[in-house]
């Protein structure tokens, strides 16, 4: 990457988020660039969770919660948008995999769509639904069966399927949050996969409690403990010399 | 994006405002009965409640006989059912959790919590009546069939689903440890029963009882169709009699002057009062049951 | 001494034990006699009138042959239809808002309030229907049976409804969320859908309830020896002619009794059969 232009596009300045009396995340500076992989990681409670769902206000979900602070998209304050509006421009896929249990897997993929009543012509569906399919890598072991039920496939399928679901609204950054931690090795393996592939498409943003996935997949690593980023660079850097002691301590599991 | 803000707005004041309907709805019947009473209650006050008179022609109505009768009736029923619905209870949360048998009788009393009022009513009538009449017969008592005693037993019959479903629920809700102490001390079942279950669920089956009392009270067509219709206090068990809901079910239609309708509706809310007591003291007792642990 | 005690002790114990279970067994099979009394004679005695002309004739007056039920049947759908139509929309909209307003004093007051409405007896229930529509509108009617019978249904759907949509997990609300779904569609085009065999339940055993429900018709449908429609003139329904028949001293009047019972206990099993099976078929896994 030396050398390279990276081209910012979301930037945190100054975050501060409160549920009720405690403060989960504490004044956070952060960015991120089109095109690449970040991960963030940190013990349980660090607020790596917190700071994903800000990226599409799902915080707001939970009463009690406060924020302070501003998150630019491209320039534009997403703490001041309709929320609707960022989520459509979001994709997130959850550490359990949830497809609709009522849809089809083809539904499923359009469900974006479908729910929010946008009508598309059965042509631009079709284009969609195999165009976001294959980008998930699931294509080829779902086609024949498109009909049936998302909840018969497999976990690693769910999970690629919730991924194809995201990618089906062209998000201009995929929010993965711990998207492995319920998946058998063989189909983290294969997600693992994906996402490098992903990032030609889209940005993404991956929580992980796994310090080896955020090495493995990742250009940037932030490291987040007790809701303060601790430290945030190259992976290639933050893996091999860690400007922090703490960093150091949890790269080499000291605590966890 | 303005729009789908709007319905999501209107939405929640739907809902918002079909609860408070709901919450509304029941202070609307509270005070329609009340006012409907009052040409009663100004009439004849508290002498309502103890004159045993109900003559519509003179116009002296007092209620008296009906509330014995209810209270004989929904008593006796309790007393009835009370051995049965805590056996069953028993059998079904304790003795025989799972398995066919205890499938069969899960789905008996589901059957028999499912067959309409007046479907009971009609095989009281026919069935059972006979029955106690010969009965009576053979003691020596007037063989009329019908009276307090047959709508008891009919009322037993019926409660005994619901009191036994509570009851069960109530069982349920001792906790593993405490009945596998006791019996890994070489206890037996009667005795784990005995001195586990029954101490701890007591005041979770007293409330199912109040919670049955209150369902009794209120049951209508069963009991009018076998307790015999008289207007007189019942003085034994066998005696034809009135409930309160079995004399408004007769006379209501037949009530031409206003006092007359009015002390029918009295009436209803006297049973309006008793019924949310019972169901409000047996719920809260089971919700504190239910805390404890 | 103090051995012999002891295993006398146990041999008691043992005994008293043994003595309780067979009383309990006992006492609890004795339970499943009356049902299958009741049911027997509900198709024996119903049999006996099953024909055509008891589905398809209006009734008679005593002595003439041929009368039937069939006003009866098509009165009692009328009501559970009208009486469907007020409750279902305030049961469900209610049963979505203390599913989503898990504390909160409304909701607390609110559960209380279906609590207590659900313990309500059904002939009180009739006079309100009578105060309120029979009254100021100077007539029996049908759509006051429909009114009386709807309050008597409000309770199970909301509670149905209440439980069914608090088990959808939140892992569902949240992935609608996170595709910019507003909340409105979230309810009605994800939490609903996945538990609409709850709610569907709900609505089939609260119709199984008021089917057969007498008590809040007496003065309100009243009855209707004719056939009829309108809502706004009172209509026959099968428990009140069952009651009306059943009372009478009529022989043939009393078979006709048997037979509409024999319809109405019919129709009640079978709605209940079916609620079982939407609840166990049509379950959503998660």
């Amino acid at each position: 990457m030396e050398g390279e232009v990276l081209n910012s596009f979301l930037k945190v300045e100054d975050l501060n988020v409160f549920y009720q009396e405690q403060q989960a995340l504490k004044s956070v500076f952060i960015e991120f660039y089109r095109n690449k992989v970040h991960a963030v990681m940190g013990p349980s409670g660090c607020g790596k969770s917190t700071l994903i769902r800000c990226f599409n206000r799902m915080h707001e979900l939970t009463p009690g919660t406060r924020v302070t602070g501003k998150i630019f998209m491209n320039n534009e304050d997403i703490l001041a948008m309709d929320p609707i509006v960022i989520r459509r421009k979001t994709g997130m896929v959850f550490q359990k995999p949830n497809p609709f249990p009522t849809m089809s897997i083809y539904d499923n993929v359009i469900a974006g769509y479908k729910l929010n009543g946008i009508h598309l012509k059965k042509t631009e569906s079709d284009r969609i639904v195999e165009e976001s399919l294959q980008k998930a890598a699931l294509w080829n072991e779902v086609k024949d069966k498109l009909f049936k039920r998302g909840t018969f496939l497999s976990g690693g399928q769910q999970q690629r399927l919730c991924i194809a679901r995201a990618l089906a609204m062209n998000p201009e950054v995929l929010l993965l949050d711990e998207p492995t931690s319920a998946l058998d090795p063989k189909a983290t393996k294969h997600i693992e996969e994906l996402i490098v592939e992903l990032k030609n498409t889209v940005s993404i943003i991956l929580v992980t409690h796994n310090i080896g996935q955020a090495a493995r997949v990742s250009d940037f690593t932030a490291f987040l403990y007790l809701g303060e980023l601790v430290e945030y660079g190259t992976t290639e850097k933050l893996f091999t010399v860690p400007s922090d002691r703490r960093t150091e301590e949890y790269l080499s599991g000291k605590f966890g | 994006m303005k729009s789908s803000n709007g319905k999501t707005i209107i939405f929640r004041r739907i809902i918002l405002l079909s609860i408070i309907i709901v919450c509304f709805l029941f202070l609307a019947m509270f005070i329609s009965l009340l006012v409907a009473s009052f040409p009663s209650i100004i009439k004849f006050g508290i002498s309502f409640f103890t004159g045993s008179t109900w003559d519509p022609v003179s116009g002296q109505f007092g209620a008296l006989p009906f509330i014995i009768g209810t209270l004989l009736t929904s008593i006796t029923a309790l007393l009835i059912s009370i051995p049965f619905a805590l056996s069953i209870a028993l059998f079904l949360g304790e003795y025989f959790n799972s398995g066919p048998i205890s499938n069969f009788l899960s789905s008996s009393m589901e059957l028999l919590a499912g067959i309409p009022s007046i479907i009971y009513g009609i095989w009281g009538l026919f069935v059972l009546a006979p029955v106690i009449r010969s009965f009576q017969l053979a003691i020596g008592v007037p063989p009329l069939g019908v009276g307090i005693f047959t709508a008891s037993i009919i009322l037993a019959i019926m409660i005994i689903p619901y009191s036994a479903s509570i009851a069960r629920e109530v069982i349920g809700m001792v906790p593993e440890e405490l009945k596998e102490a006791a019996y890994s001390l070489g206890a037996t079942r009667f005795e784990v029963t005995k001195k586990v279950i029954f101490p701890y669920s007591g005041s979770g089956i007293f409330a199912g009882i109040l919670l049955s009392f209150g369902r009794a009270l209120g049951e209508t067509m069963a009991v009018t169709m076998v307790i015999g219709n008289s207007y007189d206090i019942p003085n034994s068990l066998f005696s034809p009699a009135h409930t309160i809901s079995s004399l408004i079910a007769n006379e209501f239609t037949e009530a031409t002057d206003s006092v007359y309708v009015s002390s029918l509706i009295e009436m209803g809310l006297i049973l309006f009062v008793i019924t949310i007591i019972f169901g409000i003291l047996g719920r809260f007792t089971i919700q504190k049951l239910s805390i404890k642990d | 001494m103090k051995k012999e005690l002891t295993e006398a002790k146990l041999f008691i114990n043992n005994i008293k034990d043994k003595f309780f279970t067979v009383l309990i067994v006992f006492l609890s099979i004795a339970m499943v006699i009356p049902l299958i009394l009741i049911l027997f004679y509900i198709f024996r005695n119903g049999i006996m009138a099953i024909n055509w002309e008891l589905f398809f004739n209006i009734p008679k007056p005593t002595g003439e042959t041929g009368g039937g039920v069939s006003n009866a049947i098509v009165g009692s759908l009328i009501l559970i239809f009208f009486a469907c139509i007020i409750a279902l929309p305030v049961g469900i909209a209610s049963g979505i808002y203390l599913s989503e307003n898990k504390s909160g004093k409304l909701a607390q007051i609110a559960r209380v309030t279906v609590d207590v409405l659900q313990g309500i007896p059904s002939i009180v229930i009739g006079i309100i229907a009578y105060i309120w529509i029979v009254v100021p509108s100077k007539s029996f009617s049908a759509i006051s049976g429909s009114v009386s019978l709807a309050i008597m249904m409000l309770p199970v759907v909301i509670k149905n409804t209440e439980e069914t949509l608090k088990l959808i997990p939140l892992s569902l609300k949240e992935a609608a969320y996170a595709l910019g779904v507003p909340y409105h569609r979230v309810i009605l085009k994800v939490v609903l859908p996945a538990g609409l065999s709850g709610v569907l339940t709900g609505i089939l055993v609260s119709v199984a309830r008021i089917a057969g429900e007498t008590a809040p018709l007496l003065f309100t449908a009243f009855g209707n020896p004719f056939f009829s429609t309108n809502l706004f003139k009172p209509i026959e329904a099968l428990p009140h002619i069952i009651f009306k028949y059943a009372s009478s001293p009529y022989e043939d009047w009393q078979s006709i009794a048997w037979g509409a019972s024999l319809i109405l206990v019919a129709f009640v099993l079978f709605l209940n059969l079916i609620a079982k099976v939407v609840s166990k078929k049509w379950k959503v896994k998660f």
